[in-house]
């Protein structure tokens, strides 16, 4: 299979310091893969350069076989709106609107209509057990609540790739299967190719593969046989 | 120690014979390591002579008539005792740390072994993860126990790798009587 999103050669330094070395990454469709590395190997550094969120200063990124890190800003944010979902390990959701606003925005900013637009996001919502918080502002809900609706965010168009930064960081074991369990049918369901970073090895046991970075290099897998 | 305790706690849910009592341990704690007919019916005689069960009545039907046993209150004080005492927090280092010491007394590397041995764990909780969307919630209960284990190994070795440099001044420190 062709892969939907990969990186080739990837570089990037900040100022003197090489942040990625060389790293090729590919992700199938449908498949989940855990990027997997000690605090600053460069694991959010990778997953923004292929967000597209941060120019490499070597390598290409390609969706569907595409180059788009040298698209303009404005054909790479529309990408972005269409064909990715992001969970950001800082958070980003909207502090002004309500959990339920925040989620239907991907598909209010793709023309999808108010109603359909609700609807999809509770379901999501409830599949994540936050539908009884949908209504609250997001400054109003618990930590752990405000990563679920960003899961749910990233996931309820139905993207072609999700790319989550410690989806689960701030959540206990029971709740964080809420989130992999959530992956795992949007990859089976609809094909989603899911980049997850973690550095936790339970929840890198949920992909089907692991890339593993250093200091900003990708490691030789060890053979398992 | 377990299979006389279960059978007490089958037998407190209620009376039953041997061969429903292998029944049930397989199908709720077997998990690959099913009981011999011959262990049940000799642990049924122990626990019989010591006062913790009692033959009630035999049940007639095909085949050979099966004895039916229930549970003294000796029996129900004998488990509840059991279930409610801790066992000692006892883990001991394993072989993998042996492994690793020994590798850097020798003048090798441990990085090498903590990563193949990382590799088959992480295989392993794969595995385990994966086979608990078929599971009913016992054989679930069962995997999270190997894989909340494996979790605490795959820690170990991420500290071990870490320190690697530290424990091998430290061995050889030892090694030439240094302290
Ligand atoms: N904007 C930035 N400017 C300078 N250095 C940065 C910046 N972002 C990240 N870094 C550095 O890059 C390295 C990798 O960071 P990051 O990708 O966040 O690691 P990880 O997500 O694996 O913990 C770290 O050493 C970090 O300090
Ligand atoms: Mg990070």
């Amino acid at each position: 299979m062709s892969a939907v999103l990969s990186g080739h050669g990837l570089g990037l330094a900040f100022g003197p310091t090489t942040v990625l070395h060389d790293v090729d990454i590919a992700l199938d469709p449908g498949e989940i893969v855990a990027v997997l590395g000690a605090s600053g190997s460069g694991k959010s550094t990778l997953l923004h350069v292929l967000a597209g969120l941060l120019r490499p200063d070597a390598g290409s990124v390609e969706l569907d076989g595409r180059r788009i890190d040298h698209l303009a800003d404005r054909e790479r944010s529309e990408l972005r709106l269409r064909r990715f979902g992001f969970v950001f390990q800082l958070g980003d959701l909207v502090p002004e609107l309500t959990v339920v606003e925040n989620v239907e925005l991907p598909l209010r900013l793709t023309g999808v209509a108010r109603r359909l637009a609700r609807s999809q996001a509770m379901e999501i919502l409830a599949d994540l057990a936050v539908a009884d918080v949908a209504a609250r502002r997001v400054n109003e809900v618990s930590g752990g609540q405000a990563q679920r609706a960003a899961v749910a965010r990233a996931l309820v168009h139905r993207p072609a790739v999700v790319l989550a930064d410690e989806p689960t960081g701030s959540l206990d074991t029971v709740t964080g299967e809420l989130v992999l369990e959530a992956f795992v049918r949007a990859a089976r369901a609809v094909g989603t190719a899911v980049l997850l970073v973690t550095h936790e090895a339970r929840v890198a046991s949920w992909a089907s593969r692991e890339v593993q970075l250093r200091d900003g290099c990708v490691v030789a897998p060890a053979t398992t046989s | 120690m377990t299979v006389p305790m279960a059978i007490l706690a089958f037998l407190e849910d209620r009376p039953a014979h041997g061969f429903a009592l292998k029944q049930r341990y397989d199908g709720l704690l077997g998990h690959e390591r099913e009981l011999k007919s011959g262990q049940v019916y000799s642990t049924l005689a122990r626990l019989e002579r010591d006062g913790l069960t009692r033959g009630v009545e035999i049940e007639r039907g095909e085949g050979p008539d099966r004895r039916v046993y229930a549970i003294t209150d000796s029996g129900v004080a004998e488990l509840e005792h059991w279930l409610r005492t801790p066992h000692a927090a006892n883990a001991r280092p394993t072989e993998l740390f042996t492994k690793v010491v020994l590798a850097l007394v020798s003048g090798r590397e441990a990085g090498p072994l903590l990563e193949e041995q990382r590799a088959v764990y992480l295989k392993r909780m794969r595995q385990l993860t994966a086979a608990r969307h078929d599971g009913d919630v016992v054989d679930r209960l069962a995997g999270d126990y190997e894989i909340a284990h494996l979790e605490a190994d795959l820690r170990w070795i991420e500290l071990a790798a870490a320190r690697m440099s530290d424990v091998a001044s430290r061995i050889h420190g030892r090694a030439e009587g240094m302290p």
